[in-house]
């Protein structure tokens, strides 16, 4: 079938969303890895910052980037008409 | 959301309410029995036997023989329900025991599993689930096969499947042995057949709608039997029963524990003293062979003494015993003396400090740390998002909103028990400094001597001082997930929890990709390509008959009890990477990728892979010294997944464009609903 400007128009929306949180995905876990040596001089609530992202803070990140994804782009659907069950 | 679905998501919940508390119940039950003197053997018995019935009571409610139903059991799997079997069926048995374990021994390092096997969900949530849940097949070499025209792209997915799948199954049938052999005293290859039955009953009858239904049971009991034993550890060490949260004091007290352990001076002299054993086995390898012959005169000469004075016959069975085990030839002598070196070299130096991240001997040798740790984590994540037995998950749920939502309940309950893996490391370590090391040898706590019994607890006096020094203990890396309810003096139907625990997460992993191999072959291979015109009977049969064949050579292979399950479960990341991971993301996002393209992509992609392995493993005949960038083995994916990206952009380039019909497929798979006229809203399961 033959896509209306607004079916281009959601898809770049839902491209511009994916590499926003691609993009921060990739901060949460590299950088605190690459500086690691530097970061764990840090200490918060006794654990120091590299050890504490690594096992807990890049967790918590990557639960919020799903979810919001998935609730931003159940909205997204709406907004466009193109959700399930319309 | 359908009424239908509804009242079908209320009955679930309700259920599953039902059946958590009946499970509370049977625990403070067997508690009490405890307390009236039941045996410890018993409690294990029953923990064991009682959930592989349930399990098997689930999977024969859910038996079916509608094909929609097998395959992805109904697609009206909720968001939430779906989240939990995802859980189960990702977190295995190395998850459940190993995990900690490799934390307490390995500090930072260890935290590149803990990313790794999280953050991959990033990338399903974001690129791969609801496009797969849209596309709405049986199978990720359906995806394929669709989307890059033919059976070609399918075979090699379906190739690609099984490696990963079936080294991985064997872990984990592997990890079944050694629970049920532990805990209830089977023989470890007993036990692989026990397990094997416990995997059977669930995915035989009812296929994935069986699996699902175990798998949500057995989630339930793995995060419970996780968390107990560290809370009340918590509860214990600091007032407060939330682990996750107050771990970071004790990581404090942990390490200002370790500065003064390690260089106290009785530390140092053991220290010291295996170092001196880790050179003369330096000294006796290099002499080799004559080593080998004045070490069996040695002996011979010992025993003799011992013999003419008249000695205790203990002592003389000793000598007699040391002199039969001396190896027969030089290759035998060689072997066992390198891993008696290894063993004393790991006790020459203090640990590393739990927080030092990318430790090395220098600048050089601490960026070549933090590279392989980098690539560890890019191999697990996207090896995460390239497993098909979870990609197959997300054909499930009843919408693409859901599949979306299924994501973030998955990696919900995956995040409960990998944040509190860490904790459990640091809640042990501090427990085993400052409680068992320094205590008196003949006064250690009873988990010591009976893990002791089984090899997982070792203790060697070596300066014969009757104190226990910390190099003096040897741990094995599961001991420390199996004894903390023991270590934090609970009764040991905690520890029968824990083993059944243990049990439901190598179990719903085996099932999982059991039913992926057995799916490859028997949708996409008999069905899809040999016989087009079979019958649902038909298929189904030949789905179920490959279901055991594929378990009983995985049992049998585990039984084999093969070395380098942990390399080989890594190994099944790095080539479902390399060769799903590009083909997938393409196929989606960019729509010039094509048949030639995807092909030859995927088989650089797992060649690539496959080659470094084989270039720097051992196990192979490889050796470390031909690594590229010092990048070790198991991280392969490294090179293996650019070089399939690589391939497949350039050879899609210069190859002509994929047709009309494959551009709306990705049009299709891109939009939840493209109203009514779509082509394939009707494609799903009511055709069959």
């Amino acid at each position: 079938m033959q896509l209306s400007g607004r079916h281009r128009e959601y898809w770049r929306r839902n491209l511009h969303i994916t590499a926003v949180l691609v993009a921060l995905w990739f901060s949460v876990t590299f950088i605190p890895i690459y500086y690691a040596r530097e970061l764990n001089d840090i200490v918060v609530f006794g654990w120091p910052l590299a050890f504490y992202m690594g096992a807990q803070g890049s967790l918590i990140v990557y639960v919020v980037i799903i979810w919001y994804y998935a609730r931003v782009m159940n909205r997204l659907d709406h907004e466009y008409g193109v959700q399930e069950d319309a | 959301m359908s009424n239908a679905q509804a009242a079908f998501n209320r009955q679930l919940k309700r259920m599953y309410s039902w059946y958590a508390g009946g499970f509370a119940l049977f625990v403070v039950f067997l508690a009490f029995a405890e307390q009236m003197g039941m045996s410890t053997r018993w409690i294990g018995y029953v923990f064991m036997f009682a959930t592989i019935a349930l399990y098997a009571g689930i999977g024969v409610m859910s038996r079916t023989a509608d094909v929609s139903e097998y395959y992805v059991a109904g697609r009206r799997v909720p968001a939430l329900f779906n989240g939990m079997a995802t859980g189960a069926d990702w977190m295995s048995a190395a998850s459940f025991i190993g995990l900690a374990g490799t934390l307490y021994f390995g500090g930072y390092q260890g935290l590149a599993f803990v990313m790794g096997w999280t953050g991959g969900y990033c990338l399903v949530a974001l690129f791969l689930a609801p496009y797969l849940r849209k596309f709405g097949e049986f199978t990720i070499p359906d995806f394929l096969g669709a989307r890059y025209g033919g059976n070609a792209a399918r075979m090699i997915g379906v190739l690609a499947a099984i490696l990963a799948s079936f080294t991985y199954v064997v872990a984990q049938i592997y990890g079944v042995g050694l629970i049920t052999s532990r805990f209830v005293g089977l023989e470890f290859e007993v036990g692989v057949f026990v397990g094997l039955a416990g995997i059977l009953v669930c995915s035989f009858l009812g296929g994935m709608r069986a699996v699902t239904w175990t798998q949500v049971a057995q989630y339930i009991i793995l995060i419970v039997a996780y968390m107990l034993p560290v809370v009340i550890l918590s509860t214990k060490v600091t007032g407060i029963p939330v682990p996750q949260a107050v771990y970071g004091t004790v990581l404090q007290k942990l390490s200002l524990k370790e500065k003064e352990l390690f260089s106290s001076p009785k530390e140092l002299e053991v220290n010291a003293l295996y170092k001196a054993r880790m050179d003369s086995f330096d000294e006796k390898i290099a002499g080799l062979p004559d080593s080998l012959e004045a070490e069996r005169a040695r002996l011979t000469e010992r025993l003799d003494v011992l013999k003419a004075d008249n000695a205790p016959a203990k002592d003389i069975s000793v000598a007699e015993m040391a002199l039969r085990e001396t190896p027969k030839d030089e290759a035998g002598a060689r072997k066992k003396w390198t891993d008696a070196r290894k063993a004393a070299e790991s006790k020459a130096a203090p640990p590393l400090a739990h927080t030092l991240a990318h430790a090395g001997r220098d600048q050089a040798d601490s960026d070549n740390k933090r590279l392989n740790f980098i690539a560890l984590v890019i191999c697990l994540m996207v090896g995460t998002a390239s497993l098909p037995h979870i990609l197959m998950r997300y054909y499930t749920t009843p919408s693409v909103r859901e599949a979306r939502e299924s994501v973030f309940w998955s990696l919900f309950f995956i995040f409960l028990l990998y944040v509190t893996a860490p904790a459990y490391a640091v809640f042990a370590k501090y427990e085993v400094y400052t409680n068992l090391v320094g205590s008196t040898i003949s006064t250690l706590p009873g988990w010591v001597a009976s893990w002791g019994k089984v090899g997982l607890v070792k203790i060697e006096d070596i300066n014969g001082d009757g104190l226990l020094q910390l190099a003096e203990l040897t741990l094995n890396t599961d001991v420390i997930v199996l004894a903390t309810p023991e270590i934090a003096g609970l009764p040991y139907v905690i520890s029968g929890l824990v083993a059944a625990g243990g049990l439901a997460a190598a179990l719903s992993t085996a099932d999982g990709l059991l039913l992926t191999i057995a799916n490859a072959m028997s949708h996409d291979v008999y069905y899809k390509v040999i016989d087009p015109a079979a019958s649902t009977q038909r298929r189904l049969v030949i789905s179920k008959t490959l279901l055991l064949v594929v378990a009983l050579i995985a049992a049998y292979t585990a039984s084999l009890k093969p070395d380098n399950i942990l390399f080989m479960v890594g190994l099944a990341f790095s080539i479902a990477a390399s060769a799903f991971f590009p083909a997938l993301v393409c196929g989606v996002f960019w729509q010039r990728a094509n048949k030639p393209g995807a092909i030859s992509g995927m088989i650089a992609g797992l060649a690539m892979c496959l080659y470094y392995a084989v270039r720097t493993h051992p196990f192979f005949g490889g050796d470390i010294s031909n690594a590229w960038f010092g990048i070790e083995p198991i991280s392969c994916g490294f090179f293996g997944i650019p070089v399939g990206f690589v391939v497949l952009v350039l050879v899609s380039l210069v190859t002509p464009a994929p047709d009309r019909e494959t551009r709306e497929l990705v049009e299709h798979v891109r939009y939840p609903n493209l109203g009514p006229a779509e082509r394939s809203s009707v494609r799903d399961e009511g055709v069959y």
